[in-house]
């Protein structure tokens, strides 16, 4: 008979994300066909009571199960990759996933520096015979497609120098729109948004502060689109941190789970270090221990190595 | 590469040394008066290249752009001229660009005509040029100094970077000629799917899409897009679509335009020989023949004098200069 103990190291070693291969290994290792018979009764959800008498994997489960297994892999593919293939890469999975994986590809579009952005539209042009934009515009309709398509064709000026009195009336203008609802669909706020550099960005977002009291994000709540694209250009290791504090939650959905992967493996060269430190700050527990506590095996192993480097 | 050099009209003579050459300039601007002639000499028959090394060594030399001594010696439309072709490509669209933001209507055109034109890396070499001399984005310049139906269309042409592959999806087309079709009947000019289409695509698909608009609806699209000849914003539309398709007959309208004093872009000629000389300018004289049945340099002769009638002539590759 199976130990108590075994069976809720081996359910924990299952859950979460990634697998702890150490423990698959030294108790289901071990185990006899009644130890291993006794499992399959005793955990219903896994295994079905098939008709002819046997317990049957549950196919969802099996599933589930691959992707957990894959993690580790997909996050070692996704770091060895070129920086430029990767980014290219995730907008094309985003574009194909739908309306809920759209926020990938604002993150690429205002998380990258220009020369990222371009490169990866040049390797969307060698891995998929057409351009981003041209993809984007085909795939998203509305509002939304102004607004990204305008977001991955941009090639920011990255100079410091900024003209103040612009800013401030650009921050009156964006808080007008804002207050006159339905912000996505006035032209100058996404003129504004898509064509500014980020250091002129940041003025606006000081002065907007300002102007309306709150923080520009706090007031865009209502959209979800306008809001990310302000957080990625402005305050990306805050939005990072709260992408990946979803992430580590249980029970969460699997595209919500992968960003887990795509957030360290993009971030670990660049600002990792202030998004461990935003992290901290927001929960006030170690964003390592709290991977520590939440993913298994290798592929925990894998993303602890890649956040501890560079301090 | 090959091709591209087959259409340029520039001749450039044996081996010319730089260092020569900057100095035959010095001496041009030297004493009274300026010795034009000696400048179109020399640099009408300098390729980009050459052009660059000149600039490079006069500044050495003489410790001052080549430039700003142009400006100084020069005026009027010989001035222009020569200094737009002494100028490095990229630098050369990304100041005409600049200029064309701060200018009024004709200069929309200019805009459309580098975004469409240019190859689709040359596009962002100039982006690069325009951060590094005007310290903000080309994209942020137009979103700014446009408007409307204008706005709509200029930033993703200026903003795009088209795939340059030759594959074309013919599903694709049929569907896509057919969009086109459909909002053009509806007179819904800049409808978005329409933009999209023209702002996206490869110029490779595109052809195939117009193409198949001509097969399947009896009419080429600029034809159908001639409902009101007046509509500036139509005609922009309908000159998009050619520079992005047949781009010497563009070149050769604007030319002829031009030089029978019809059109309003007054600079039209010195930005169309400066920018094609070492492009396709032979087809578009091509072109030009075909359509006026009147040689191209016969008719710039007719219009122009002076040394800047030899600065044109030479860039187009007429014999002497």
């Amino acid at each position: 008979m199976a130990l108590p103990d075994e069976l809720e190291a081996l359910n924990k070693a299952f859950s979460g994300h990634g697998i702890h291969e150490q423990t698959l290994i030294s108790i289901l290792g071990k185990w006899h066909p009644e130890q291993r018979k006794s499992f399959r009764k005793g955990n219903p959800n896994l295994f079905i009571e098939d008709e002819r008498n046997f317990e049957r994997w549950d196919d969802h489960h099996v599933r589930l199960l691959k992707h957990e297994f894959m993690r580790f892999k997909n996050a070692v593919v996704l770091w060895t990759m070129h920086p430029w293939e990767r980014d290219a890469r995730l907008a094309k999975e985003a574009l194909k996933k739908g309306p809920q994986s759209y926020g990938i590809i604002i993150e690429i579009a205002c998380t990258r520096s220009a020369e990222e952005l371009l490169g990866a539209r040049r390797a969307y042009h060698s891995l998929f015979d057409q351009s981003m934009e041209e993809d984007v515009a085909q795939h998203i309709n509305g509002c939304e497609r102004k607004l990204l398509v305008a977001l991955v064709s941009a090639y920011r000026y990255e100079g410091s120098k900024l003209r103040d009195d612009a800013a401030k009336s650009e921050a009156k203008t964006l808080f007008d729109a804002i207050t006159n609802d339905k912000p996505i669909e006035d032209d100058e706020v996404i003129r504004i948004l898509t064509t500014r550099s980020k250091p002129h960005l940041q003025a606006i977002y000081k002065h907007y502060k300002e102007i309306s009291g709150m923080n520009i994000e706090e007031d865009l709540d209502a959209d979800l689109r306008l809001k990310e694209t302000v957080q990625c250009l402005c305050t990306p290791q805050q939005y990072f941190s709260q992408v990946l504090d979803m992430a580590l939650q249980k029970d969460v959905d699997k595209s919500t789970k992968k960003a887990l992967t795509r957030v360290i493996v993009t971030r670990a060269d660049t600002d990792m270090k202030e998004i461990k430190d935003d992290y901290h700050n927001q929960h006030g527990v170690s964003l390592s221990k709290k991977i520590e506590d939440t993913a298994h095996g290798n592929y925990k192993d894998f993303l602890l190595t890649l956040i501890a480097r560079g301090g | 590469m090959q091709q591209r050099e087959a259409m340029a009209t520039l001749k450039v003579p044996e081996s010319p040394s730089p260092g020569e050459d900057a100095e035959q300039l010095r001496k041009a601007f030297q004493g009274w008066g300026t010795n034009e002639g000696l400048i179109i000499s020399i640099l009408a028959h300098r390729n980009v290249a050459q052009r660059k090394i000149i600039r490079q060594i006069y500044a050495e030399t003489y410790g001052e752009d080549l430039l700003k001594a142009l400006d100084k010696e020069l005026s009027n439309d010989f001035e222009r001229i020569v200094l737009l072709w002494t100028l490095d490509p990229t630098e050369r669209d990304a100041f005409l660009a600049n200029e064309a933001t701060k200018r009024l209507t004709s200069n929309n055109w200019v805009l459309m005509e580098i975004a469409c034109t240019r190859s689709s890396l040359g596009l962002f070499t100039v982006r690069q040029a325009y951060h590094a001399r005007f310290k903000k984005s080309l994209e942020e310049d137009v979103a700014y100094h446009t408007s409307g139906d204008f706005r709509k269309l200029l930033v993703p042409l200026v903003s795009s970077f088209r795939y340059e592959g030759d594959e074309v999806n013919m599903i694709l087309a049929k569907s896509e000629a057919k969009i086109l079709h459909e909002k053009i009947s509806e007179k819904a000019y800049n409808d978005e799917e329409l933009i999209r289409i023209l702002t996206t695509r490869s110029k490779a698909q595109l052809n195939a899409t117009l193409n198949r608009y001509n097969n399947e609806f009896g009419n080429s699209i600029n034809k159908d897009l001639k409902s009101d000849p007046d509509d500036e914003y139509l005609k922009l539309v309908r000159a998009t679509i050619k520079c992005l398709t047949c781009p010497e007959k563009y070149f050769e309208k604007l030319l002829r335009l031009a030089i029978n004093n019809l059109g309003t872009d007054e600079w039209a000629l010195t930005r169309v020989v400066a920018t094609r000389a070492e492009v396709d300018m032979r087809r578009i004289k091509e072109e030009y023949h075909r359509r006026n049945s009147v040689p191209l340099d016969q008719a710039i002769a007719k219009d122009t004098s002076g040394e800047y009638e030899k600065m044109l002539l030479a860039l187009i590759g007429r014999g002497d200069a």
